[in-house]
């Protein structure tokens, strides 16, 4: 028995061990992440896809990324304003025109605010627009292939920063400048800056059919600093509200000197108004120069067209199109309710709200209650619009967001939490603590008519002890609320890539159905595609080489070629035969100065390759594509810039055994 | 007693040991089982011409050739088939030249309708898939007319 004890005990031991060990592998540890509900509300089985889409922006990596909520998986991320090696976004010949500007071409940008596109008021998942902060413009993306369609430069603009929001049934995305500049573009002493800077608020004009971009009319307005907007919805559609901030107008140490005044502004646009303006010819057409460009996805490429003129309206010539609200401290965010009557101003430096009323604000337009005016523009008097304040909430509030069912979730970045309140109360309901450093906030659907008030994603500008460690540069953290109950409940914690200014959700229903497979090889009216093996060929003119080539599970067509020479400039245009879903082949060869190309099944892509010493080179595929992609690998000879070496090209010379 | 103690203990030791912390248990489990052997099953063999394969197709009516069905299936086998068959020899893959000798008409149409499936549940399509290094045969999306044009293509090689 004395005997027996210890080895018991030793057992016993060893038993509770193992149990340790399995229950610390299985339970996160410590965190805000608590009960095992938590785990099970965002738990997507594997091979069943999520709810609701997460489009999310890339900030300064120019990209936007796709994921899927509850889950936070990360879908894809779309190349839109930087250049992306993975799908030679910008390296490949058809790409190159989608990032070419005024400036010439610009590999990267710091991408901000994506925006579904609208219709009646609610997130219809054909587009997704985003704005390009620092050289200006606004991208659109088709959401049947998830690719960058368009993207639109906004002249006389620095900083597009109040973009791209939009109008209930998409009929403008807008770009309010957050840095006025000379308008005109003209060499002035920065000093000048009072009387020679000004604003410009640009309504880009969307086709309902295509979705192509134009811009419609600028307006001309006080060199402030134009933030973020919002549109009016159902009762207040026809507006479109901009935040301001410096209407102290200093151009140097902001930081101090833009938060002087007690209140800056929301402009308020009566565009309906600007659009009778326009019919009767009340604008100036201003020389300027912009580009727009188009990626058409029959010929799988991109066309740039530039842009010489812009219809600009006159505040002082355009009685009724453009009002001040009065907005304490430097607002942010001004986001609009679902029913369209609350207008919310997120002022940053305050530790209260004001939100304003829709139906105060017209009256006080009726009664022309007006404080002053500036540069033509009426000032309505701050008590004649303000609906309600929101008292304490938080400090530093930045952006607000809607449920639908008449509560309003704001981010307060300086305390770090997201804060629920009631519209119409303003009574605060419940807070939850952010990790770390909130910025945006995003609940599908919340910043529309039409919000699914399921789920809250607070995105974060600081991530710190979040997640392993991996060096000084970490990805950004996110975290998802459930906000179904009167309580908000954080449920997940993922990085994102690279800053998430601001996110859309839409339901998958409204997505998914519609997304494409493959691009029909019959439609494909690339210049340089063929549709077939027997029409591959190599051409030379001068010193340019054009190989026409075709790929299939699992080899090029051709697959050896001979004649090149050094100094050559070699066009490899590809043309996926593959008809299958998620047969994309990839291609690239030794030497190629820019990147791999990703040819997704009936597309053609081409790769500039520039051979600089003579040899024999191998090409081949990039993308695992089948048991035999391996052996989808091909050669192509240099010889020297005196060389006879006739052209000639061929796959499968040797008979098949 | 004392015996029958420890065996319970050691028991519901091994028991930790082999199944462990969840995932870990289907692993140890299969290392237990006796290794296998790889005894694949016969495959039945049915005359093939009899095989109708897996797909859409059940019924195939072969009438005189049509001429202008089998011009518009080259045309589509031309554009969409040829970068892997020649209609005349060994490729990527199979001729399709008499190949309506060695199989049924459906059974064709599937393998060009449905290959994923066939070359994973057809016994013929899983034997020809190894025989051609594994290489699978593309599913080019075709609609059952133009598989159908083809097979009338086909009758005329």
């Amino acid at each position: 028995m004395n005997k027996r004890i210890p080895i018991i005990s030793i057992l016993v031991a060893i038993v509770g061990l193992v149990l340790y060990n399995c229950s610390s592998n299985q339970t996160p540890q410590g965190g805000a992440l608590g009960g095992d509900d938590a785990a099970s509300s965002v738990y997507v089985k594997p091979g069943d896809h999520d709810e609701f889409y997460g489009i999310v922006s890339g900030g300064f990596s120019g990209q936007l990324s796709v994921y899927g909520i509850p889950s936070g998986r990360l879908l894809k991320v779309i190349p839109v304003f930087s250049v992306d090696a993975e799908k030679a976004y910008g390296f490949n010949e058809e790409t190159k025109p989608m990032l070419e500007t005024s400036h010439g071409f610009i590999p990267w940008d710091d991408a901000h605010h994506p925006e579904l596109s609208q219709t009646d008021g609610g997130p219809d998942g054909r587009w997704v627009f985003i704005n390009g902060n620092n050289t200006p413009r606004v991208a659109r993306i088709d959401l049947s292939t998830f690719e960058t369609a368009e993207i639109i430069e906004i002249p006389n603009s620095g900083g597009n920063h109040s973009s791209p929001f939009t109008t209930e049934n998409t009929e403008y995305v807008v770009a309010g400048t957050r840095f006025s500049v000379p308008f005109p573009q003209q060499d002035v002493p920065i000093e000048s800056y009072k009387e020679n800077f000004k604003g410009a608020l640009t309504f880009i004009k969307v086709d309902p059919e295509h979705g192509h971009m134009e811009v419609a009319f600028q307006i001309y307005v006080p060199g402030f600093d134009y933030d973020l907007a919002h549109a009016g919805k159902g009762k207040s559609h026809g507006w479109m509200f901009f935040s301001t901030y410096n209407a102290e107008q200093s151009h140097t140490l902001k930081e101090v000197n833009a938060s002087q005044f007690d209140k800056d502004f929301i402009a308020a646009v009566n565009w309906k108004k600007a659009e009778e303006y326009l019919a009767q010819g009340k604008f100036k057409e201003m020389p300027t120069e912009y580009v727009h460009n188009v990626y058409d996805e029959k010929t799988h490429s991109a066309t740039s067209e530039k842009i010489k003129t812009v219809k600009v309206l006159h505040p002082d010539e355009c009685p009724g199109l453009i009002y001040y609200l009065p907005t304490p401290k430097s607002p942010h965010g001004v986001d609009v309710d679902p029913t369209g009557e609350y207008i919310v101003g997120n002022g940053k430096l305050s530790a209260d709200m004001s939100v304003h009323s829709f139906d105060k604000m017209i009256k006080a337009i009726e009664n022309e209650a007006f404080e002053k005016e500036i540069d033509g523009i009426p000032v309505l008097k701050y008590e004649e619009v303000l609906a309600g304040i929101v008292k304490e909430g938080g400090l530093g509030p930045l952006h607000t967001e809607f449920d639908g069912k008449g509560n309003a979730y704001t981010t307060f970045f300086i305390s770090s939490e997201v804060v629920k309140w009631k519209l119409g109360t303003w009574e605060v309901l419940d807070r939850v603590p952010c990790y770390y450093s909130v910025g945006h906030l995003m609940i599908p659907g919340g910043d529309s008519r039409k919000p699914w008030g399921k789920y809250m994603v607070a995105m974060n500008k600081i991530t710190k002890d979040r997640y392993l460690p991996t060096g000084p540069e970490m990805n950004h953290s996110a975290q998802l609320y459930d906000i179904s109950g009167d309580k908000m409940k954080l449920i997940l914690d993922f990085p994102t890539i690279g800053e998430p200014h601001y996110a859309q959700g839409i339901h998958a229903d409204l997505v998914k159905s519609k997304s494409k497979k493959i691009y029909k090889l019959d439609e494909n009216e690339h210049p340089h595609a063929v549709k077939s093996e027997k029409e591959t060929k190599v051409v030379r003119d001068g010193n340019v080489v054009r190989v026409y080539a075709t790929t299939i599970r699992s080899h090029f067509a051709p697959d050896n070629i001979e004649g090149i020479k050094e100094g050559d400039k070699v066009y490899f245009h590809i043309t996926n035969l593959e008809q299958d879903w998620d047969v994309p082949h990839g291609f690239s060869v030794l030497g190629a100065n820019n990147s791999e190309l990703l040819i997704m099944p009936g597309q053609t892509e081409t790769l500039l390759w520039e051979p600089k010493k003579q040899g024999v080179y191998p090409f081949y595929c990039t993308d695992f594509c089948s048991a035999l992609h391996q052996e989808m690998q091909g050669y192509i000879r240099v010889s020297g810039k005196d060389s006879n070496v006739p052209l000639k090209w061929s796959v499968g010379e040797q008979p098949v055994q | 007693m004392n015996t029958h103690i420890k065996s319970i203990l050691l028991a519901i030791l091994s028991v930790f040991f082999l199944f462990g912390c969840g995932s870990e248990a289907k692993k140890d489990n299969t290392a237990e089982e006796a290794v296998p052997i790889f005894t694949p099953k016969k495959t039945e063999e049915t005359d093939p011409m009899k095989n109708k394969g897996v797909g859409p197709v059940t019924e195939v009516t072969l009438g005189e050739i049509n001429k202008d069905m089998a011009l518009e299936g080259e045309k589509l086998f031309t554009e969409l088939c040829t970068a892997c068959h020649k209609p005349n020899e060994k490729y990527i893959g199979p001729a399709p030249k008499g190949v309506l000798d060695r199989r049924s008409p459906e059974w064709v149409m599937n393998m060009i309708l449905n290959p994923t499936e066939m070359v994973q549940k057809d016994p013929v399509a899983k034997k020809l898939l190894m025989e051609f290094n594994g290489s699978p045969m593309a599913n080019q999306n075709l609609k059952e007319d133009q598989a159908r044009k083809i097979l009338e293509y086909f009758r005329t090689l």
